[in-house]
């Protein structure tokens, strides 16, 4: 066997990207993954991907920063050292809803790009798994495991004949950063 | 799908002949990958002289305090605030491009977002500079925080409107700090793939290790929705919030329910004004006229009328609510701002809010890039009086006639001003030199749907409908990046 560890397929074109992929799933190749420049909007569906449930996540960190801000203006304003300010109720919650909001989005915001990061292992000096350096400029890149598809000639012809510019057999699996 | 055509009638959002994903990438990283150019020190080395000058004056300000402003015992709060509301205000534009925008689907929003994001930014860090020079003892600002002290654990007062600015302002800045550097993670991946050696190293630390993966944008474009669904809500709060600052008071002029719709629009029309200001500049000085577009131009012109307009409607509607109320104090005080020794403030206010920017009415000023340059600075300066007269003229004739003063700005007052002018620009030049100002991954989106060349192609190919062509043609007129090509017409 060979040392070839990826097949990737170059495409200028996200049409032909897309149209690479359902002749690759026609032919039961798996892929592996795909690199583009920008968002492709559908390839989620194509590739079987669930939607994503940062929202939720974003909702469970604004909803913890609700309860934070009402909590926490609850005890330093009524329990710790209630005020009299001109005999008004010491819980006067309309006031305490700009603080309440304003905790809310910032608990969701950092919250869910937290998640975000955390999950898509994104991190400050995080080296970058980059399989081919054009993928973030002007390349729609298809990776496909050359360990599990063996049958590599193949492979290409259904790449070339879906208008892929450029096939590349990868010995490394990233791009080193040295 | 990035297959699908947008409706011709839709004039392009991305100008110019065989513009490829790579020329996208090309074009807009001139300006990072290269030595600036001789406009970019020009602009740089007077900026920085601005932002020495602030640092100066706010150093000078702490060491002898707030009594080297122009201040007295009349009149407490005069530039500092004006000028605090005034960068707020004028960083609404950013969130409103990048947050309203997206959540319409607005798609001319791509190539100015960045930008205008950056500017959110830097004029907040402005504003909140105002916000600790103006305290006197800027060392005790902690005491804006509810933190557990030494006085029984005295707590801030969360009834007051100034503690809900502390919040307001730091979730704000902070929250489009993140918006912003999300949104830039795939264009720092795209100059660290391109860059070599030290340069490689230090954006390859700034990009996260982004690599581009479906999941990575799947789950990037739902940060983004999302972000922009909690920064519309958020951003029409902040001014909110600082306009009750003024509202809950119970100075005339002052105490009244219209602030918060008013100072809202009035902040995105300033805000659109300097978006229009640094983005004329900008596209000429880099040669971005590709991608920010005479229709993106008119855009914002349009926002800036419809803005203005409500601005204009609400100081009528103030003048007239203070005639109806009955009430002698509220009725004097706008009598004073309109006929008193500020008269000039509030008319210069009047004209450069309200009257001038009706001339974007006509399409020939709408769509002239050295009218629209010179309104937007007119809209600044109507802008920065509106704060002005509000603050200023509403407190210098208190209810006690024995201490009616005028306010004289001293240097220090001027010199933190002009300064903070100078470290918006150092700051927005260094942001123009270091990362892309137009965000290319977005850019790219529209590339096949909007762009001229993807309608022009559908033309020649006799795909669509030979009236709505004529139609779309005829709309690229205005255009000053596309030449008018009458063999173009014919073809059809």
């Amino acid at each position: 066997m060979s040392n070839i560890k990826y097949i990737l397929g170059h495409f200028e074109d996200p049409d032909d990207l897309m149209h690479g992929i359902e002749k690759l799933q026609e032919n039961s190749v798996s892929i592996y993954d795909v690199y583009t420049p920008m968002p492709i909007h559908g390839i989620e569906d194509k590739l079987g991907i669930k939607r994503s449930r940062l929202g939720k996540v974003a909702f469970g960190f604004g909803l913890t920063g609700t309860i934070t801000a009402i909590s926490m203006i609850t005890y330093m304003l009524v329990i710790d050292w209630p005020m009299n300010i001109g005999g008004k109720p010491h819980f006067a919650f309309p006031d305490f809803i700009p603080i309440m909001f304003e905790l809310t989005v910032l608990f969701a915001a950092f919250g869910m790009v937290g998640t975000y990061f955390f999950v898509n292992h994104l991190a400050p000096g995080r080296a970058p798994r980059v399989m081919d350096l054009r993928a973030t400029n002007d390349r729609f890149v298809i990776a496909i495991d050359a360990r599990t598809n063996t049958s590599h000639d193949q492979i290409d012809s259904i790449l070339k004949e879906a208008g892929a510019v450029e096939i590349k057999h990868n010995e490394r699996k990233y791009v080193s950063y040295e | 799908m990035s297959s699908h055509h947008e409706s011709i009638l839709r004039e392009p959002l991305v100008t110019g002949e065989n513009i490829t994903y790579s020329k996208v990438t090309e074009d807009i990283l001139v300006p990072v990958e290269n030595k600036p150019n001789k406009a970019w020190w020009i602009g740089f080395i007077v900026s920085a002289l601005g932002a020495g000058l602030w640092v100066f004056s706010v150093s000078w300000t702490f060491w002898f305090g707030i009594g080297e402003w122009g201040l007295n015992k009349t009149v407490g709060w005069a530039w500092d605030i004006t000028g605090f509301v005034w960068w707020v205000g004028i960083g609404h534009a950013g969130t409103l491009i990048s947050a309203v925008l997206l959540l319409f689907r607005q798609n001319w929003r791509n190539s100015i977002n960045r930008s205008a994001e950056a500017m959110t930014i830097f004029a907040v860090i402005c504003a909140a500079s105002y916000i600790i020079s103006h305290m006197g003892r800027p060392w005790l600002f902690t005491w804006a925080l509810p933190l557990p002290n030494q006085f029984g654990s005295l707590w801030v007062n969360f009834n007051s409107p100034l503690v809900w600015d502390v919040f307001a302002i730091s979730t704000y800045f902070s929250v489009s700090l993140v918006f912003w550097y999300t949104g830039l993670l795939p264009d720092i991946a795209t100059i660290r793939d391109r860059a070599a050696g030290a340069r490689r190293r230090i954006y390859s630390i700034l990009s996260f290790g982004w690599n581009g993966s479906v999941k990575t944008w799947q789950r990037f474009e739902l940060v983004s929705l999302i972000l922009a669904g909690v920064s519309t809500p958020l951003v029409l709060s902040v001014h909110t919030i600082v306009s009750m600052d003024f509202a809950t008071s119970l100075v005339p002029g002052w105490h009244t329910t219209i602030f918060p719709p008013y100072f809202v629009a009035g902040a995105i029309f300033s805000g659109f004004a300097m978006v229009q200001t640094l983005l004329l500049i900008t596209r000429k000085v880099m040669n971005f006229e590709n991608y920010i577009t005479m229709f993106h131009i008119e855009s914002m012109n349009k926002i800036i009328i419809l803005t203005g307009s409500i601005v204009g409607v609400a100081y009528l509607t103030e003048l007239f609510i203070a005639w109806y109320s009955g009430v002698e104090y509220e009725q004097y005080a706008f009598l004073n701002r309109v006929s008193g020794p500020y008269w000039w403030a509030y008319w210069i206010m009047m004209t450069c809010n309200v009257i001038s920017p009706q001339l974007f009415w006509f399409k020939k000023i709408r769509t002239s890039i050295a009218l629209s340059w010179l309104l937007s600075i007119v809209v600044n300066i109507g802008m920065w009086f509106e704060r002005f007269v509000i603050i200023v003229t509403s407190l210098h004739r208190d209810y006690l006639p024995s201490s009616w003063v005028m306010f004289y700005p001293s240097w220090v007052d001027v010199g933190v001003f002009i300064g903070s002018i100078g470290v918006f620009f150092t700051l927005f030049l260094l942001f123009l030199r270091v990362l892309p100002a137009i965000a290319m991954a977005e850019v790219k989106l529209l590339l096949k749907s909007s762009s001229d060349q993807a309608k022009k192609k559908l033309i020649a190919e006799k795909a669509v409908n030979r009236v709505e062509a004529e139609y779309y043609l005829e709309s690229l007129e205005k255009y000053d990046s596309i030449s008018p090509n009458v063999a173009e017409l014919q073809k059809v």
